[in-house]
């Protein structure tokens, strides 16, 4: 039990509210695959690996599908990316971090979340609105930090295999050791492969890429309770190849060439992260923690006769100091943190290449009144080369007003220099033509983005007939001061990037409510309502492909668990979209023209897992069952070197069902 | 210490340094002595607080916090045990225990007047020896 809690704190220092962990921990014995606390002072949930396996789920950018804070779009017709939405903004607005490490930034933010494997994922939290300020000044509308398997706590093996009407197939398994009673080791190897060619809506275009990657981590961990020392030590390694295009392209013959248009996206990455934690001895309120984390990510690609090939090499480094004054209600976090981005970017040969570091210092202040009013109060500074000198606050308060009831305001600032070519890499399969208008910003030309986020949210829970019931909404405007624009508004044959001229902003709302209909049968359902507007060089719009309003729902169902752990588990979700404004494109011959609006649509997802054991399970399931296919996704297929060629409008699958199996197998400890 | 200053006395003769080194030893052994009783920064302690509920909890914890120098106060509804640290310079524990008390809940040392007692909520009046 000592062991534990010194464990828990060893963890709780890396973490951006630390105080909260170790009620999160304690909360999770309630088995919800979602959990939203009434104490924490931020806008957290936080999902737990038995949610990541309510959904086919093979990677991290899968695992949101049940999920109602977080929006899953397609991001083009090409590379069956899945690209995410927080407050109805873009992956690049949310730090995404993995064990409190920002992963997902710069070179990886395209692909990134498909690097993880969903089976590594021990819990994933998710923080509406501006976030701590411990990881960084960069999220704007949210956080999302993934904890992988601990080796201390892990199981000798397990097996995951998974296969897709699709022809995708998938192969998880990982080993862990426990080496002495101070030092665990994990390793996992994770492979995937796409080697069927589908062309469901038959545009002579692969719906799918084809592609295959190799992902392999070994951890270490050690923790000494008596000492009050853990460390953690990670090698990442991971190369993933992805071919798409048109069904006769090969790229042995015809690369970047006319033959038939094609692409390919290479990339290779290495990780190394360590941290290091110590709890002060006879003050288990007081500890300092140390991350370091290195990462080389390089992407060789082209997307037919456009290339763009980058390389990232980054160094982060955060040092961290927890204690308190006075007393525990009165808490604080200081400490510094340092990066250093070395980018080699082409695109179309054009060199892009630069040089960015930061170094910066933070101080959180956590007051809670015992009762029914916390708050978090953060400030940091920062010295960027091209940002400049500046400072960031964030305040989350939450007040419990009544019983089983809660409100949380948030307020904060968010800084970020916007990797326009990197984050847009669904504008690349088109025939478009770039351009940077501006030319004085320091990033492309570009001046930093610079965004306000303001959020409140109100949470009951009740019984309703004696089940537990919940009804809450929330409310989040994020208003950009500078912003790049992405401008699809213009000319169907044009990108432009160019400073904001004008006003830029994202207000969200969404309204839930949950029911445990009755035992072990558990409904969630949301709406959500989205204005996001930007002034335009050709006037004001609402963000293109972005669905004003959305309905979620989520049905779950699980028998008794009987006889050695035999259970039946049902899985049901439903996700309705609005009219998403389209990109401009009335100026294209009528054949490659769209609406100025895409029609509503809804997608529907079931799954079916059978538990035979404790130790062996196999699943089935089906995604988009309705068969829902936007027609149209790749405009100008006939002519893919024309000047109508588009394959980045998209708003709904371009794939049609798409139905899988799987199993999962696992060799527990012997006690 | 002494062995020095003996060794200084016996090199210079002089009273006016020999009184100085006394002085100073003096305050040598001033300081020394109080650093033997310092008193304990971090001190831990486990008591036992009478109480109920969640609410008893709150109110516990509450007033060992009101005592100056309790940098953490848990108190565990079972066990009814509460886990203190205590910065001794500031207070000792039984400011801490007479704090609660006043709250109206028994400790090992200090009991609840009854009035206090009686000012508890229904839930929290618990059980008197």
């Amino acid at each position: 039990m000592k062991y534990r809690i010194v464990v828990l704190f060893g963890f709780a220092f890396f973490n951006a509210f630390s105080q909260e962990k170790l009620n999160e921990v304690k909360v999770e014995a309630n088995q919800k695959g979602i959990q939203k606390s009434l104490k924490k002072v931020s806008n957290v949930t936080v999902v737990s690996s038995k949610e990541l396996l309510k959904a086919a789920c093979c990677n991290l950018a899968e695992s949101f599908e049940t999920n109602p804070s977080i929006d899953v779009n397609f991001s083009d017709a090409l590379t069956g990316t899945k690209q995410i939405k927080m407050l109805g903004l873009t992956s690049p607005y949310i730090l995404i971090a993995e064990e409190n490490i920002p992963s997902v930034r710069g070179a990886s933010q395209a692909y990134g979340l498909s690097f993880t494997p969903g089976t590594w994922v021990e819990s994933i939290q998710i923080t509406k609105g501006a976030g701590s300020v411990v990881n960084g000044f960069e999220s704007i509308s949210g956080q999302i930090n993934t904890e992988l398997i601990k080796p201390k706590n892990d199981i000798p093996f397990f097996l995951n295999f998974y296969g897709a009407t699709e022809g995708r197939f998938e192969l998880n398994t990982h080993f862990n050791h426990q080496i002495s009673d101070k030092w665990a080791s994990s390793f996992y190897v994770h492979g995937n492969t796409r080697t069927i060619k589908n062309d469901m809506n038959k545009d002579g275009f692969l719906d799918n890429p084809l592609g295959k990657q190799l992902n392999l981590v070994s951890r270490w961990q050690y923790s000494n309770p008596e000492k009050g020392w853990v460390s953690f030590f990670n090698f990442k390694y991971m190369n993933d190849q992805k071919q798409t295009g048109e069904l006769a392209f090969n790229p042995e013959v015809d690369k970047l060439t006319t033959n038939y248009w094609g692409s390919e996206i290479n990339t290779k990455r290495f990780d190394f992260t360590s941290k290091t934690g110590y709890v002060f001895k006879d003050m288990p309120f007081q500890s300092i923690g140390i991350q370091n984390a290195f990462s080389s990510h390089n992407q060789d690609s082209y997307f037919g006769l456009r290339q763009y090939n980058i390389n990232q090499q980054s160094y982060y480094s955060n040092l961290i100091f927890n204690s308190i004054i006075n007393n525990t209600n009165n808490k604080f976090s200081t400490g510094v943190n340092f990066t250093l981005d070395q980018y080699s970017e082409y695109f179309s040969t054009v060199d892009f290449s630069r040089i960015d570091n930061s170094i910066g210092a933070f101080f959180e202040y956590t007051y809670d009144s015992m009762n029914k009013l916390s708050f978090i109060l953060g400030s940091r500074v920062d010295y960027h080369n091209r940002l400049g000198v500046f400072y960031i606050p964030r305040l989350h308060v939450r007040y419990n007003p009544w019983e089983k009831s809660v409100i949380r305001f948030s307020a904060g600032r968010g800084k970020r220099a916007a990797n326009i070519f990197a984050e847009n890499q669904h504008l690349f399969g088109s025939s478009r033509a770039f351009s940077i208008l501006d030319t004085d910003g320091k990033i492309y030309g570009l001046n930093p983005e610079i965004a306000w986020n303001y959020g409140i949210s109100f949470t009951q829970n009740f019984k309703l007939f004696t089940k537990s019931a919940d009804v809450g909404f929330d409310i989040y405007r994020t208003d950009f001061q500078n912003q790049a624009v992405i401008d699809v508004m213009q000319s169907p044959q044009e990108v432009l990037f160019y400073n904001l001229k004008g006003n830029s902003y994202a207000n969200s709302f969404q309204f839930d409510f949950n029911l445990e209909i009755i035992k072990h049968f558990n409904l969630r359902t949301s709406y959500k309502y989205y204005d996001i507007a930007t002034d335009y060089l050709s006037g004001t719009f609402q963000r293109p492909l972005q669905a004003k309003h959305r309905f979620f729902t989520n049905l779950e169902y699980a028998t008794h668990i009987v006889d050695k752990g035999k259970q039946w588990k049902f899985d049901f979700t439903l996700n309705w979209l609005g009219k998403q404004q389209l990109p401009f494109t009335m100026t294209n011959p009528q054949i490659d023209q769209l609406p100025e609006f895409s029609p509503s649509f809804s997608v529907l997802n079931a799954q079916i897992t059978r538990t035979f054991s404790s130790v062996f399970e196999m699943y089935i399931g089906g995604e988009n069952i309705g068969n829902y296919k936007q027609q149209n996704a790749i405009l100008g297929a006939n002519n893919p070197f024309g000047n109508t060629f588009d394959t980045s409008i998209v708003y709904a699958p371009v794939f049609g069902q798409m139905y899988y199996v799987g199993l999962r197998y696992k060799i527990k400890n012997k006690k | 210490m002494w062995g020095f200053v003996i060794k200084l006395k016996t090199k210079n003769k002089s009273i006016v340094m020999k009184t100085k080194i006394l002085g100073l030893m003096l305050l040598l052994i001033a300081f020394s002595t109080q650093a033997q009783e310092k008193k304990n920064k971090n001190a831990k302690f486990t008591i036992e607080v009478n109480g109920n509920c969640d609410m008893c909890k709150k109110r516990i914890e509450k007033a060992a916090f009101e005592t100056k120098g309790v940098k953490s106060a848990v108190w565990d509804i079972e066990t009814h045990q509460l886990n203190l640290i205590l910065n001794e310079e500031k207070r000792s524990l039984l400011a801490v225990e007479q704090n609660i008390a006043k709250a109206g809940h028994d400790t090992n040392n200090v009991k609840a007047t009854d009035a206090d007692y009686d000012n508890l909520h229904g839930c929290c009046r618990y059980e008197r020896d």
